[in-house]
């Protein structure tokens, strides 16, 4: 199994964390990932990434629960079970609103929660390495991924110059969940660290 | 401290005692890592109990049928209906306060999102249970789906609100369960890694899904995020229209009415934050969260209680004045006899519907009684005994006397399965409770901290001081040089 190698720069303020992404970039270093406790509007864009397209995907979800009831209902009430009540026409579309709104809510919410799982590759007993486990907690945490090109030492000084508290160099397998989640990493414990 | 953004000082900050990002993980996290108080067993016992007992009255119903309850041909929804109806407007209040008030961009949900979300879930549970078990043949329940059958195949009647009901209700479950979860996932990737038992970090790894808090998981995060709540946002408007279809599509006097939706939407999210208010009063204190579930969250929930109530006031009012209005002779035998007659053999749960829905809210147009914990307490169990009442009366003296009055119904009693039954869903509502606030965080973790720097106390503290400087002052002190 090939082995990745890491510089991981750990920072404890969103403010230092958004021009030391953008020196980063600048300088030429390549970021794998940055791993925050909760969600920095406009990282995404700091970082490079495309914007995420599952909201698309969510509508697409939605228009097929709105045909897929529409389509079932007028099926059932107009051909294979018509049911004549007092004359009226077999194809009541008012009275199908609601379930015909359910079912696109239905769709579109399954279809993007499991979109979502598929694409984050998420699922319960999936374990991933996120480098630090305080960065589930208070830590801003970068992973820069090396090259053949890259200085080891130039990229620590580096990182520690635009603000990481805390710069470590970490080994990580490259299967598609980049290593495991496993008791190699020290637990944070107050007063140590 | 960022200056990235910035919140008028006019609003009170949402999170209190000047908190640092660890100190919100450790504050959150403190209940669920230590062991559970005395109270707690107390209280998770007697909700067992309840549950018991609720589980023994459900076997008597199926065992025996529909007959254990005291339901006749002129009554033949009686609390069963009304229970269904009252847990599951107790269930609009969760998906309101993180679907509706996320679009609004009202900050103070994330102190009580994930609470009254979970509240949501379980209420909806609750709620099913009644229509599902009124059905009698419980076993045939599948018969109310659409699929292709060996009687026809026969489908059911997409006609029928009933039928709406069916998919309404869980569609509405299995949203808030996603919306509910998909929220859950970045706090229990945090128990996940500060947890140091076995079972823990067996529990909360699976249950975390492997959230790493990545910068691109959490930008579909947030996309996913939003889109469910602008789905849920009509989603939950429609659930309770759909439920008042259940009556206003009728021609029983009394159910006949347009005015249902919006009336009866108003009143489960008068009845939700009631339970909301039940709940985090006591959650608050128990579980030491008040710096998080401030009094000002309270207050501001009692400023929706006392709207939706107000809202419910002229409901009640307007459907009075068009029974009279109206001039139909049986609508204002409903209204005026069954109803507004207190001597009438139900007159007196239309009356304490009112004194508990329209009058006593009232009191909460003073600061201080919003501000005051024990009477926020006091009146949302008044709410909630008030909002019950409400579709008593709604479905009962609708009921009980038809159009022939030689089957007019005597005096309606539950008998003891019927309540026994009613007791149970309390006992599965304060189970399920008891266990989410020993193994889930109350408080959304990633969302406080989200919002810490904006609104937290430290920061409006720090804020407060730059706006008293003068603007002279300020730019000496924060400009530097662009070089030119």
């Amino acid at each position: 199994m090939a082995v990745k190698k890491f510089i991981v720069g750990s920072f404890d303020d969103e403010a230092v964390l958004f021009p030391a992404v953008k020196q980063v970039r600048k300088s030429g270093y390549k970021i794998h990932d940055v791993f925050t406790p909760f969600p920095i509007h406009g990282l995404d864009k700091v970082m490079g990434l495309r914007d995420t397209s599952i909201h698309t995907a969510g509508f697409i979800y939605g228009i097929t629960g709105t045909a897929t009831a529409l389509g079932f209902i007028t099926w059932v009430a107009t051909k294979d079970w018509p049911l004549n009540i007092g004359g009226k026409p077999f194809f009541s579309l008012p009275a199908w609103i609601p379930i015909i709104f359910e079912l696109t809510v239905l769709f579109s919410a399954v279809g993007m929660v499991l979109t979502f799982c598929y694409l984050c590759q998420m699922a319960p007993f999936v374990k991933k390495d996120h480098f630090n486990l305080r960065s589930t907690d208070d830590l801003f945490v970068m992973a820069l991924e090396c090259t053949e090109k890259t200085n080891e030492k130039e990229a620590v000084a580096f990182l520690q110059n635009v603000g990481a508290t805390d710069v470590v160099v970490d080994y990580k397998e490259t299967e598609w969940w980049l290593g495991r989640y496993d008791k190699e990493i020290k637990i944070f414990e107050k007063g140590k660290q | 401290m960022s200056l990235l953004r910035y919140e008028s000082q006019v609003r009170p900050p949402l999170v209190k005692g000047n908190k640092e990002y660890h100190q919100v993980t450790e504050d959150i996290c403190r209940p669920v890592e230590s062991k559970p108080s005395r109270a707690w067993w107390i209280g998770f016992s007697i909700s067992l109990a309840f549950l018991l007992f609720g589980v023994v009255s459900v076997t008597m119903e199926v065992i025996y049928g529909v007959g254990q309850w005291n339901l006749n041909k002129t009554i033949g929804w009686g609390w069963d209906i009304t229970n269904f109806v009252w847990w599951i407007g107790i269930g609009h209040a969760g998906t309101l306060i993180s679907a509706i008030l996320l679009l609004f961009r009202q900050g103070w949900r994330t102190g009580v999102n994930r609470a009254a979300e979970a509240m949501t879930i379980f209420a909806v549970m609750c709620a099913g249970q009644f229509p599902i078990f009124h059905m009698g043949r419980v076993w045939d329940i599948f018969f109310s789906l659409p699929y292709p059958n060996t009687r026809g195949p026969l489908w059911v009647n997409f006609n029928s609100p009933l039928l709406w009901d069916v998919f309404a209700i869980s569609t509405y479950f299995t949203v808030s369960l996603l919306f509910w979860y998909s929220g859950l996932l970045p706090d229990l990737a945090s128990l996940r890694d500060r947890a140091k038992k076995k079972w823990r970090k067996l529990f909360y790894g699976i249950t975390a899904f492997g959230w790493t808090g990545s910068t691109k998981h959490w930008q579909r995060h947030e996309s996913l995020s939003l889109v469910l709540a602008g789905l849920s946002t009509p989603l939950v408007l429609s659930v309770h229209t759909i439920v008042s279809f259940d009556f206003a599509t009728s021609v029983i006097p009394g159910w006949h009415t347009t005015i249902f939706p919006p009336y009866f939407v108003a009143g489960a999210i008068f009845s939700g934050f009631a339970m909301v208010q039940t709940l985090l009063v006591i959650t608050r204190k128990v579980l030491g969260l008040e710096q998080y579930i401030t009094i000002e969250h309270i207050e501001v929930m009692n400023k929706v209680i006392i709207l939706t109530g107000s809202i419910v006031g002229i409901a009640y009012l307007t459907e009075l004045f068009m029974s009279w209005y109206g001039a139909n002779q049986y609508e204002s035998f409903a209204f005026m006899e069954n109803r507004l007659n207190l001597n009438s053999p139900y007159g007196w749960s239309y009356w304490i519907m009112m004194g508990c829905n329209v009058l006593s809210p009232q009191i909460f147009w003073s600061s201080k009684m919003r501000r005051n914990i024990t009477i926020t307490f006091f009146m949302s169990i008044l709410v909630n005994i008030g909002m019950w009442f409400e579709r008593f009366v709604i479905i009962v003296t609708s009921v009980y006397r038809d159009y022939l009055p030689s089957s007019w119904s005597t005096y309606y009693t539950p008998s003891i399965w019927e309540i026994g039954f009613y007791l149970g869903t309390f006992g599965l509502f304060f189970t399920c409770y008891f266990l989410f606030t020993k193994y889930f965080p109350v408080v959304a973790l990633a969302e406080i901290k989200h919002i810490l720097k904006r609104s937290g106390d430290g920061y409006k503290n720090k804020m407060n001081e730059i706006e008293k400087q003068g603007s002279d002052d300020f730019v000496k002190e924060h400009s530097h040089d662009h070089g030119a």
